[in-house]
């Protein structure tokens, strides 16, 4: 079914090629990072995950959020996500490939990477990351590859492939519940000690995948003849809606939490990420910024998705508001969440933390990547849709 | 054949990258690797060709004991007594990493990174004439 | 595809992962020796990773420690630049630029007590504390939360004398245990340490870039018989007291039955093995 993404409208290709020249810059980025170590980016003793980690952690999310594409059409036989489902998985493929890349650029040593299946160690949530990781991508490879065969071919497909769909609804929890125990089980930092860790990314997730979706079908509406169908895209516009409800709950219950309790623990990286702090006659706030046009956004699109259910929305309404929610959730997952556990450091000190532009560039270098899988099996998907039509 | 014209070149191509370490340097094996042995040093831990064929078996194991189980006890072999690890046993003997060690890794195209953290004698002289 | 061919590349594919899978086991199950060595290898790293600590084993094993007089240290401040000095130099330990604070890599050094104890108040305090730097490293704990989560056992803690030690040969410099130790004890190498080294000690080995270091109770003095290099230089004010916290018997002992000590973040569960006489 490659062949079906060798032919394409000039756009198509321009888009890739666009693609492409953000590739080759990341691919140049890591080359000169790779030589001279992790010094090149922002990152230092006390905030000692930046960028890249913060990208894993909100990809992950986007990954899982393809079960809420999956579950509805095949455990409650939702007939109306039969054309999205597809999308769905190769999403979760896309940003499963991003997570890992993001990793590897991430390690001091990669080329010692193989020492966490040489050396499993079960008590470690990194080595269990990394299984549930693989395990997803091989589960969404094969469901959606022979799903889709099936398709095209017009037969159902064949029954032992439900086993792996049915596995991959709670792997898909799983992988997203895991990457949250990397920061719920660390005594040190209180910011990420917390049980709500876990749902609160859960619920994150639910919102940022689908957006990501219902944004590619609206572009594909227009640009590939490719109709998701009314029914099915207002659903999903409901399900971001609740999920980015419940993650908007959970987060001000954190607020709570920490503010009401006066626990310094819990208040301090709050305080740094939405009011700054100042000591020694140093202002530290350089997430403030970012912080505020996240909770903008994500009442932006809350309000946007609450019109679109009481009137007679338009398709540039539902694009704006899944695009402001995956923004937001950008922000407060990416951003913020992974930031501030850094902020105060573990002696009391506040080290801010600025990417570079390599780091940058990488990181736009691995964006690019993922979106250019996530075109290539589009079209595939879309192909497959057209010849059987 | 069906596009005879594109298959035989690229078969050809193929088969000489794919002989190329062969033909590249004339047809002419390059001569074998000389390593400097050290001066005055009679014996090592090991006979000549078991240490030719295991050093990294050793090393390894030397390794694991020293770091992961605290085995730290000199080694004594024919009454002479070595630290136990790369830099307090090998390195203290063989002090030039240049006119020994490269010698037959060159030879072998073999890049161990064990120098980036482990260094000769003559390597610390010359770090520590670059930093002051 | 035509079923033969289907049938020809399923023996075909099969036929290649035995392939590849057959040297793989043949060496996981070679030797009954090797085979038995690697896995009480395994059982007794196993035993040390899970949750780390040796208690759970009822044997009873060396716990090393530190107290650390804060008293000796208020009364005469050159003492710690002297143990901080001791360490840098044994271990060849880079020193940054201050522009390049973000790299910097530290076992053992200088900080504010409202810094090193956070859970303790810190408005009101005597004049003398306040002002007063207070050297901290890595606690060495009975629980460390940086072995827990290492997915390489990298870490991990030793089981004979209790130091929570390093592999540099296995760590892939993921910085989980950085992200976990509750005391920021660690430090990573940012790029290649060599062009900071001011001092090399020739029987100890520098570290390459993207990996982790800290504190490692100077494994290889304890194994000669010395003390840490820190206790070392300033053995004769006895500011540094070390031994096995496990032995009624130690020195260390005595002193902790006298003195009253305080730790560092008690309620992170995470048992330290460094203790201060403020």
């Amino acid at each position: 079914m490659f062949e079906k993404s060798l032919k394409g409208k000039p756009a198509y290709w321009i888009w890739l090629a666009f693609l492409g020249v953000f590739i080759v810059i990341g691919a140049v980025c890591y080359v000169r990072q790779y030589l001279f170590g992790l010094g090149l980016t922002g990152m230092s003793r006390d905030v000692s995950w930046g960028l890249y980690i913060s990208q894993f952690t909100y990809l992950v999310g986007v990954a899982a959020g393809g079960l809420m594409l999956v579950l509805p059409y095949y455990i409650h036989d939702y007939k109306a996500f039969g054309k999205i489902t597809i999308l769905g998985e190769f999403l979760a493929i896309s940003a499963v490939i991003m997570c890992l890349l993001f990793v590897m650029v991430d390690i001091g040593q990669p080329l010692r990477a193989m020492n966490m299946i040489l050396h499993p160690t079960p008590n470690s949530m990194l080595f269990w990351d990394m299984v549930v990781l693989l395990g997803y991508l091989s589960l969404n490879i094969i469901c959606g590859w022979v799903i889709l065969t099936a398709e095209r071919k017009q037969v159902p497909p064949p029954k032992w492939v439900y086993i792996f769909v049915y596995i991959s609804i709670p792997w898909a929890v799983s992988i997203h519940t895991v990457t949250a125990f990397l920061y719920s089980g660390l005594p040190g930092r209180h910011f990420w000690l917390s049980a709500i860790i876990a749902p609160r990314f859960l619920a994150s997730a639910f919102a940022a995948g689908p957006a990501l979706v219902v944004i590619a079908c609206l572009i594909m509406k227009r640009v590939a003849g490719f109709d998701a169908g009314k029914k099915a895209l207002d659903k999903v516009a409901t399900i971001i809606m609740y999920a980015a409800l419940i993650n908007t709950f959970f987060v001000l219950l954190e607020f709570f939490t920490a503010y009401y309790s006066n626990v310094p623990g819990h208040i301090e990286s709050l305080r740094y990420l939405f009011f700054g702090i100042t000591e020694n006659g140093h202002t530290y706030n350089n997430l403030v910024p970012f912080m505020w046009t996240g909770v903008f956004l994500n009442f932006l699109s809350l309000g946007m998705f609450a019109y679109l259910k009481f009137r007679e929305g338009n398709d540039w309404i539902l694009g704006g508001a899944c695009a402001a929610i995956f923004i937001a959730l950008w922000i407060d997952k990416g951003l913020g969440f992974v930031l501030g556990g850094f902020v105060p450091s573990m002696t009391g000190h506040i080290t801010e933390y600025y990417p570079t532009a390599n780091e940058i560039g990488l990181t736009v270098g691995i964006w690019a990547t993922g979106f250019f899988v996530m075109t290539v099996l589009y079209k595939i998907a879309i192909g497959v849709e057209h010849e059987i039509e | 054949m069906y596009n005879k014209k594109t298959i035989i070149p690229g078969l050809i191509i193929f088969v000489l990258i794919l002989t190329a370490p062969i033909w590249y340097n004339g047809l002419k094996a390059r001569a074998m690797p000389k390593p400097e042995l050290p001066a005055g040093e009679k014996q090592c831990v090991l006979p000549l060709q078991e240490i030719r064929d295991t050093h990294m078996q050793l090393l390894n194991r030397w390794r694991d004991e020293v770091v992961r189980e605290n085995k730290r006890e000199p080694i004594t072999v024919d009454g002479k007594v070595y630290g136990k690890g790369f830099q307090l046993a090998c390195l203290k003997c063989h002090p030039s990493k240049v006119k020994f060690c490269d010698k037959c890794h060159e030879y072998a195209a073999v890049q161990p990174y064990c120098w980036d953290c482990h260094y000769t004698k003559a390597q610390a002289a010359e770090m520590m004439k670059e930093t002051h | 595809m035509d079923n033969e061919r289907r049938k020809f590349l399923k023996i075909a594919g099969f036929s290649a992962l035995a392939g590849i899978g057959a040297p793989a086991i043949v060496k996981l199950t070679s030797t009954a020796s090797y085979a038995s060595e690697q896995a009480a290898h395994g059982a007794s790293e196993g035993k040390m990773a899970e949750g780390g600590s040796l208690q759970e084993t009822g044997e009873k094993t060396k716990q090393y420690g530190m107290v650390i007089d804060m008293r000796k240290f208020m009364q005469n401040p050159e003492l710690e630049d002297m143990a901080i000095e001791a360490c840098i130099n044994a271990h060849n330990i880079p020193q940054f630029p201050p522009e390049k604070k973000k790299d910097e890599i530290k076992w053992i050094w200088k900080t504010g007590f409202e810094n090193a104890f956070q859970e303790h108040t810190n408005y009101h305090t005597s004049e003398e504390v306040e002002k007063s730097p207070f050297l901290i490293l890595c606690n060495h704990c009975e629980f460390p939360p940086c072995v827990r989560v290492c997915p390489t056992k990298a870490t991990f803690k030793m089981k004979e004398t209790g130091i929570v030690t390093m592999d540099f040969h296995r760590c892939i410099g993921c910085r989980f245990c950085m992200a976990a130790c509750p005391y920021g004890s660690r430090s990573f190498n940012w790029q290649d340490p060599r062009p900071y080294i001011k001092h090399l000690d020739p029987d100890f080995p520098t570290r390459m870039r993207g990996v982790v270091e800290k504190c490692s109770f100077c494994e290889e003095r304890l194994a000669k018989g010395l003390e840490p290099a820190c206790v070392a230089a300033v053995k004769d004010s006895g500011a540094l007291i070390f031994g096995d916290i496990n032995d009624e018997k130690s020195e260390i002992r005595q002193v902790l039955q006298k003195e009253f000590t305080i730790q560092r973040k008690p309620s992170a569960g995470t048992k330290p093995s460094v203790f201060y006489i403020v």
